[in-house]
């Protein structure tokens, strides 16, 4: 099987290092064919079959360096809207997909989740803030990239850190939630596209394994 | 439901682990890449790299040892000791660190931490709190940071401080009794519970683990999110897989994963 060329962008934000040896060894366990590419050309994103935005950071000043990469979200948009490649947001980079953020300013995303991303504010108040840690998935409905991947309380955990979260206008793109204090979104997709609010790479076991389902996703 | 989480801690030095990592049974015991994937593969949910020599000719060493760490070991590592300027930050996380921690630098200047955090997000700013007790017996408890490896008093109190440090952005406090570091006597619940009641992030317990009941005591009593420790871990005296089956006895929730 080829997963053929998985452009993980690089903006300036997130951990580039550890996703792409995270996408290198799903690849080698789930015997796929995949050449892992960090680039900040718009040129490989565009033609790329997967692409891939990761984001550590504030919203605001990842949309920031992704605006200074001249051509960058017009290349996103030509493989994951025009091509129809699957495209994977990982964190803040999931975070963008919504249609702003309200991190310190409020900040335009790229609106192809409708939603706001918004501070956390657990019911419980004897919550802390920022969710980090290990928490359980729960799935809102089937989605390939869930595939094979145990849920709800007895399944495996995906490693989280956020203050904010986004909050999807419209409920069929939220693909799952965790419980913190109430159901904090932790999986949204629509269509080609398809984002984790927890860290895939950090994730260990639930984190390779949905990171072949992407690798093999056929959407 | 979020779990508690587990943390063992490796200091290190010119790129090597001291204190010795003993039931690894390694090959090398003080290279830290090889102890993270023997922590990584016992199941524990974080890992912490504290550089205890962070000189400025040292930092390729740890960056080196970051970065193989990150490509063999998917799961979250902090990364503190001699962080002083926003560069620090950056340079860390390119190598694949996920939070970093600043403990000097913080108290030298709060609103570093603001400059971090906006940055890179509070959730990646962990501040190092070392604090000792400078209450009397029978007074109500009051804890003064101090740095240099507990040499240098600040004048600081230390839950006024883990106040202005959060406000200032810090995502998690990282917060070590310098009583009783090292004297395997169980964590300063009060300086633990003191801070974590003060603060709306989350709080690792750290310093004194002598025994399992310790780790159950800073989630229970002290209000810790997660507890940090080393020597019981490094010199084998319990495995993490243990202490998780000796947490999750005592009713808290733990991950425990195959």
């Amino acid at each position: 099987m080829s997963a053929g060329t998985v452009a993980i962008i690089d903006y300036g934000s997130g951990n580039l290092h550890s996703a792409a040896k995270a996408f290198e060894r799903a690849a080698r366990e789930a015997e796929c064919d995949a050449r892992i590419a960090v680039t900040s050309d718009p040129a490989v994103v565009a033609a790329a079959d997967r692409v891939v935005l990761p984001g550590v950071g504030a919203y605001a000043d990842c949309r920031r360096g992704l605006d200074a990469v001249s051509g960058m979200v017009e290349a996103m948009d030509e493989a994951a809207q025009r091509r129809g490649r699957p495209f994977l947001g990982i964190c803040v980079g999931m975070q963008l997909l919504a249609s702003r953020g309200l991190e310190y300013e409020t900040t335009p995303g790229l609106g192809w989740i409708p939603g706001d991303v918004a501070a956390i504010t657990p019911g419980d108040p004897g919550l802390k803030v920022p969710h980090m840690g290990w928490n359980t998935l729960v799935a809102r409905r089937a989605h390939p990239l869930l595939a094979g991947i145990p849920t709800g309380d007895d399944g495996l955990h995906a490693y989280f850190v956020h203050s904010y979260a986004l909050a999807a206008r419209e409920p069929a793109d939220v693909v799952a939630t965790s419980d913190y204090g109430g159901p904090v979104t932790a999986m949204v997709a629509r269509g080609t596209v398809a984002g984790t609010q927890f860290h895939p790479e950090k994730s260990q076991k639930l984190g390779l394994a949905l990171i072949a389902n992407f690798l093999r996703w056929r959407p | 439901m979020l779990k508690t989480r587990i943390i063992p801690c490796l200091d290190v030095k010119d790129g090597r682990v001291v204190k010795g990592v003993q039931f690894l049974a390694l090959r090398d015991a003080g290279d830290p890449v090889e102890a993270a994937k023997a922590y990584d593969r016992a199941g524990a949910d974080e890992l912490c790299f504290l550089d205890i020599t962070a000189s400025h000719e040292d930092r390729g060493i740890l960056l080196g040892a970051v970065s193989r760490t990150a490509e063999a070991c998917f799961m979250p590592l902090t990364v503190g000791g001699g962080v002083r300027r926003v560069e620090d930050i950056r340079t860390l996380l390119l190598a694949g660190a996920d939070k970093v921690s600043i403990n000097t630098a913080a108290v030298a200047d709060p609103d570093f931490v603001a400059a971090a955090a906006e940055k890179f997000g509070d959730q990646c700013i962990v501040v190092a709190i070392d604090a000792k007790r400078v209450s009397g017996p029978g007074e109500p408890g009051r804890w003064e940071i101090f740095t240099h490896g507990g040499r240098r008093p600040t004048g600081l109190d230390a839950v006024a401080f883990a106040r202005t440090v959060t406000a200032r952005g810090a995502g998690e406090l990282l917060v070590t009794s310098m009583d009783r570091d090292g004297m395997r006597s169980g964590y300063d619940l009060g300086l633990t519970r003191a801070i974590s009641d003060a603060v709306g992030v989350p709080v690792i317990a750290s310093g004194g683990v002598g025994g399992l009941d310790d780790l159950v005591a800073g989630v229970r009593d002290g209000g810790a999110s997660a507890v940090l420790a080393a020597s019981i871990f490094h010199f084998g005296q319990h495995t993490v897989a243990e202490a998780k089956a000796h947490m999750a006895a005592a009713g808290l929730a733990m991950r425990l994963d195959p």
